[in-house]
């Protein structure tokens, strides 16, 4: 009896909640598998489709944004064992899990925490909460492969964001697998997009996109390059989330921080009276 | 209009001195270069004094003795030390609070029942509300150990001059910073007797440095690389310039720029009220408020009526005089503006949207210019889309509450928005939709120390005032 031939799976890009090819056909190779090569239209694509998934996810509950990202949480622990087949170290799928759950519960307290009434010195009502940004482009880091990606990715979402993001070159299988579990998570598409292929090519792209609102830089490690996306992120003015040191501990407390940078305080004033 | 006698505030309180120096590891210097330019009163032309202009080696003088105030004293000082000093402050601010109010009214042109009332209050109050922050940082929710940045470069405008000062210095200091500011070139002064102030309170040398001049210091300044945070409140222009020039520094940046903000009035909105929110969204201080409510969205079926409710309030107006008391709307602040703000106006005129304004008589010198509305205007008409930065207001209409948040969010700024109508669930509705930092609901332009202030998208980043106003100052 002949040995059963495998059936392999396709990688493909993350846009709009489907996964389509690269529009330019191309591809690249990783761990023996043909991976999309992503080019500067497939990037604007993602944007239209992240553009367009703001209003339903900005929208939503808070409650059912936490809800969602459990259910991602689930999911992931359920295909714990694809991830380390793709080399991901246990551990660090173990933390990576453990990191979205964390964030999975932000989503109902942040506004709590990062905003509250403001007692102002008249017989005014004064409030300050906080929004989504809106769009958020995302350069994620070259390693830790997932629990990196789940990293900047969850803080940018659990608050109403939505996010293109451009994956590792060196490890895009760890995130087109995220992709999947994504898919499957009752999250509604367009929340994530995941580009696959040069940093150098996607990235100057969303950059400079007059739709996006901010940029991720933490996974962008050539200074030029940085300097360069920072440079045309000014051009509207993007909220920046500056490159990651190179000695960053993945693993340490996240803090505040990566979701508050992507974030507006509105600050809504009314009169008391009778 | 009603007859009223002239009533000047006296000038007396105020002792400009013929030529100001820089503020640097306080005490006045001369700049090494000895340039200088002139600071004038925008409602007489009268030269009020002559200011040294600092140059690149005065900033990095200024920079080096904040750097080592931060290194030596201020960082290392507790904060319950820190808040003395700026307690300190707060009350010299109040003590001599009409000085400064005249001051400020001669500088910069603005109405002296706005200074006195509104500007040196609210200075007051920043420095007192943080004050209380300093010796209390690690319960402000940015984490156990939050720590200063260290030299903050600070640029501000001439609309609020010393209120942009308080804006940027309180939390500055009250974090643990130390800093270099410049102020606008056409209003100096009361920036320079803040730093008499500073030395009245006794407040260690180099924790406050004062250089004045133009583009250019402000350009030397926020590209000094001595410099670990910049501070910019100003135009959208600048600020983009800005925020290019940091990149891939290790600056922290906060930026507070332009607006076009929408007040929008529903149908069901009391009209008086309205009106009075109208005219003090777009008049209040000339205009010259990024955050004024340059563009009315009203809704059509009411537009007449507020309309003529509206032009009946313009009339009553007192354009004049900033130092008298009666004065509703001063002078505008410079040559420069007036120019810009003449000829948006005219192209908003030949772009076909109606100009009115009421009878209104100017004084011969000075830099003045009418309350000026216009109708008929469509969000393409440049008028609805470019900030004046002056006493002009845009009316557009719409007819139903997703159209008006349409329109209002129709722009590239998002710093303020205003809201009017007798209905709640209208204005939470209309309030959550706004893509603006600041949502006025019957009522517009309120600030106080205790209210995060900043805009969405192109109106920049980062809050000033509140507990949020201490994140630009610190390493979270």
């Amino acid at each position: 009896m002949s040995e059963r031939v495998a059936v392999r799976k396709t990688y493909k890009l993350f846009i709009g909640g489907k996964f389509p090819r690269s529009e330019s056909g191309r591809s690249y190779l990783v761990q023996d598998s043909n991976v999309s090569l992503a080019s500067r239209k497939d990037a604007r694509d993602a944007v239209v489709a992240a553009r367009a998934a703001v209003k339903g996810w900005a929208g939503a509950t808070a409650y059912n944004r936490g809800q969602i990202l459990y259910r991602v949480a689930e999911m992931l622990e359920g295909r714990r064992e694809q991830f380390v087949a793709l080399g991901v170290p246990a551990d660090e799928v173990d933390a990576a899990i453990d990191r979205w759950v964390w964030y999975a519960g932000w989503a109902d307290k942040l506004a709590q925490v990062y905003g509250g009434a403001n007692p102002v010195a008249g017989p005014y009502f004064n409030l300050s909460a906080p929004e989504p940004t809106g769009v958020v482009a995302v350069v994620a880091p070259e390693a830790p492969a997932l629990l990196g990606l789940v990293s900047v990715i969850a803080p940018a979402i659990v608050t109403g964001n939505t996010v293109v993001v451009a994956a590792s070159p060196a490890a895009p299988l760890a995130a087109v697998t995220l992709a999947e579990v994504l898919a499957t998570s009752d999250l509604p598409g367009g929340v994530v997009n995941i580009l696959t292929g040069k940093i150098t090519e996607t990235a100057p792209t969303l950059a400079a996109h007059m739709d996006v609102n901010a940029v991720d830089l933490t996974g962008v490690t050539d200074a030029e390059l940085a300097v360069e996306l920072e440079v045309k992120a000014a051009e509207n003015l993007k909220r920046v989330l500056r490159p990651a040191p190179a000695d960053h501990d993945w693993r340490s407390d996240p803090g505040l921080a990566r979701m508050t940078t992507l974030l507006e305080t509105k600050t809504v004033w009314h009169p008391k009276g009778v | 209009m009603f007859e009223y006698a002239p009533a000047p505030e006296s000038r007396s309180v105020v002792d400009i001195r013929p030529s100001y120096g820089l503020f640097v590891d306080g005490t006045f210097v001369d700049p090494s270069d000895g340039g200088s330019f002139k600071s004038v009163n925008p409602a007489s032309e009268e030269v009020l004094a002559e200011i040294a202009e600092a140059g690149g080696e005065d900033v990095d003088r200024a920079v080096r003795a904040a750097r080592t105030a931060y290194e030596k004293v201020w960082g290392p000082m507790p904060g319950r030390d820190r808040a003395k000093y700026l307690f300190r402050i707060a009350r010299i601010v109040q003590e001599r609070s009409r000085e400064l109010a005249v001051l400020e009214s001669l500088d910069n042109g603005k109405p002296i029942r706005e200074s006195r009332d509104v500007d040196l209050p609210l200075v007051a109050a920043h420095f007192f509300y943080y004050a209380g922050w300093a010796d209390k940082l690690e319960h402000a929710g940015f984490g156990a150990n939050p720590r200063p940045l260290g030299v903050a470069a600070q640029v501000i405008p001439w609309n609020f001059p010393l209120l942009m000062l308080a804006w940027k210095i309180a939390p500055a200091l009250a974090a643990g910073n130390t800093v270099v500011l410049k102020p606008a070139e056409t209003t100096p002064l009361t920036a320079l007797l803040f730093a008499e102030i500073c030395q009245q309170a006794d407040l260690p040398a180099g924790v406050v440095n004062i250089v004045t001049g133009a583009g250019d210091t402000g350009r030397a300044l926020v590209e000094h690389p001595g410099v670990d945070k910049v501070a910019f409140t100003g135009s959208t222009e600048v600020g983009r310039a800005i925020a290019r020039a940091v990149a891939g520094t290790r600056k922290k940046l906060t930026l507070e720029l332009g607006g076009k903000a929408a007040n929008i009035v529903f149908d069901d909105a009391p009209v008086d009220q309205a009106v009075e929110g109208i005219v003090n969204g777009i008049f209040f201080n000339q205009g010259h408020v990024c955050c004024a409510g340059s563009r009315l969205l009203v809704q059509e079926s009411v537009a007449d009526e507020v309309l003529e409710s509206l032009k009946r309030r313009m009339a009553r107006l007192r354009v004049g005089d900033p130092l008298d008391k009666n004065t509703d709307v001063g002078a505008i602040n410079s040559a420069e503006q007036l120019a810009r703000i003449r000829e948006l106006s005219e192209v908003g005129a030949a772009e076909g949207a109606q100009r009115w304004s009421p009878p209104c008589e100017l004084p011969d010198r000075g830099f003045w210019f009418a309350p000026t509305i216009f109708t008929g205007v469509t969000q393409a008409h440049r008028i609805a889309r470019e900030e004046i930065f002056g006493p002009v207001l845009s009316v557009l209409t719409f007819r139903t509450p997703a159209e008006a948040v349409e329109k209002a969010n129709n722009t590239p700024y998002g710093l303020s928005a205003g809201i009017w109508t007798d209905k709640g669930s209208r204005i939470l509705w209309t309030a959550d939709r706004l893509r603006a930092g600041v949502v006025w609901a019957n009522t517009f332009n309120k600030f106080d120390p205790t209210s995060p202030f900043g805009g969405y998208k192109e109106s920049g980043y980062g809050r000033e005032g509140g507990r949020h106003g201490l994140e630009g100052y610190l390493n979270v």
